[in-house]
């Protein structure tokens, strides 16, 4: 080791990172990480300027991103993610708003807000990491938790069936929807900077291994185990009905984009209705 | 690609030669880039690092391509590698 006495460039991510929280709070073998990595990784590739970007996240273990990402980012309350982006993204509409939060966040305690978000049709990007539970509060059911899968409150295998998150998303209204897992990080890499180039709500869902919770109450192996499911399991299906793309652990777990449409932004109405603006005035403004 | 006779007009393909490097002290030993490292250049090591996780070392340098997919794939910002192109040059070629 002592013959080393070169300059190494540093990790490439560091430009983004908040080095001096490093190493994260993310358990072993957790994929949000991953996903984190494939976030900033967009962000790098798109060239955005770092300050017209804020992300916004919610409670639970995703919503640790915005902590760590070094751009202006809140932390908001449980579920609130969505609310406070929507008011960020209308006080600036020039800069990029992201959304990061985990599926119990965005679905459940923030559900009302997302499916009107994405009604309305506000300029945002939504990232949802999909760990099947609520990992951070001990690993309860979720509305993402498959049938029969055991979690702490039901201890004898879920009684309900899960969302499908990407057909809600694309029936309110979303126009780009997409699904990935952790183990797809280049498509989902691409797929981040393709919804972050678009104009609307759009809503990508990420898989990703919990292994100390649900993994681990369901038998599931580490996490190595769960990426060789996705890898084994997981088919890339562009372009169809999200009503058909199901999450099956035992059977096929359909990936891909999903929805890719066009819808004027909620502030395009904004400016032509309450506003009575014209396209023309529009331009005059951003020339100012 | 494999043939049963090589082409006269077949070019010769440039392999990307790529350096690994590790910073242990990230790590949290979850063998997400030992196990998808396409040409097997990692391997887990007997040591162990602060916290107590074993971090992997590289076993096989020679072998990197530089194709980054560890550097992605780690969840931990632990890992990532160089390109060696323009210190070995012609060597690279196969």
């Amino acid at each position: 080791m002592r013959g080393k006495k070169r300059e190494l460039p540093g990790h490439p991510m560091d430009r983004l990172l908040r080095v001096d929280r490093i190493p994260h709070i993310w358990c072993s073998g957790c994929g949000i990480g991953t996903i984190f990595g494939g976030v900033l990784a967009a962000i790098q590739k798109l060239d955005i300027d770092l300050n017209k970007l804020a992300m916004v996240s919610g409670i639970g273990c995703t919503g640790r991103m915005a902590g760590y990402i070094k751009v202006d980012s809140f932390h908001t309350t449980h579920g609130r993610a969505i609310p406070f982006a929507t008011g960020l993204k209308l006080a600036r509409p020039d800069i990029k708003v992201i959304v990061a939060s985990g599926d119990g966040d965005l679905f459940a305690i923030g559900g009302n807000h997302l499916i009107h978000a994405a009604r309305r049709n506000i300029d945002m990007t939504v990232i949802c990491v999909n760990n099947l539970n609520y990992g951070m509060t001990g690993g309860q059911q979720a509305p993402s938790t498959p049938l029969g899968f055991k979690t702490t409150t039901t201890p004898e295998g879920s009684p309900e069936e899960p969302f499908n998150f990407c057909y809600l998303a694309a029936a309110c209204g979303a126009v780009y929807v997409a699904r990935w897992t952790a183990l797809h990080i280049r498509l989902l890499t691409n797929s981040i900077a393709e919804a972050l180039q678009k104009k609307g709500f759009t809503f990508i869902e990420i898989l990703c291994p919990c292994p100390s919770v649900f993994g681990r109450r369901n038998k599931m192996g580490n996490a190595l185990e769960t990426l060789k499911l996705y890898h084994d399991r997981s088919v890339i299906k562009n372009e169809i009905d999200p009503k058909e793309a199901g999450i099956d652990l035992f059977g096929e777990i359909v990936v891909g984009k999903f929805v890719d449409r066009e819808r004027p932004t909620f502030i395009d109405y904004y400016r032509s209705i309450v506003c009575h603006e014209t396209p023309e005035d529009n331009v005059i403004r951003i020339a100012r | 690609m494999r043939f049963w006779r090589r082409p006269l007009d077949m070019p010769p393909v440039k392999l990307s030669r790529g350096e690994v490097i590790i910073l242990p002290e990230r790590c949290k030993g979850c063998g997400f880039c030992i196990a998808y490292c396409p040409r097997g250049v990692l391997a887990l090591s007997e040591e162990f690092n602060k916290k107590g996780y074993h971090p992997p070392y590289v076993k096989e340098a020679d072998k990197c391509v530089n194709c980054h997919f560890c550097e992605i794939i780690c969840p931990e910002f632990a890992i990532y590698s160089i390109n060696l192109f323009e210190k070995e040059g012609e060597k690279a070629g196969a």
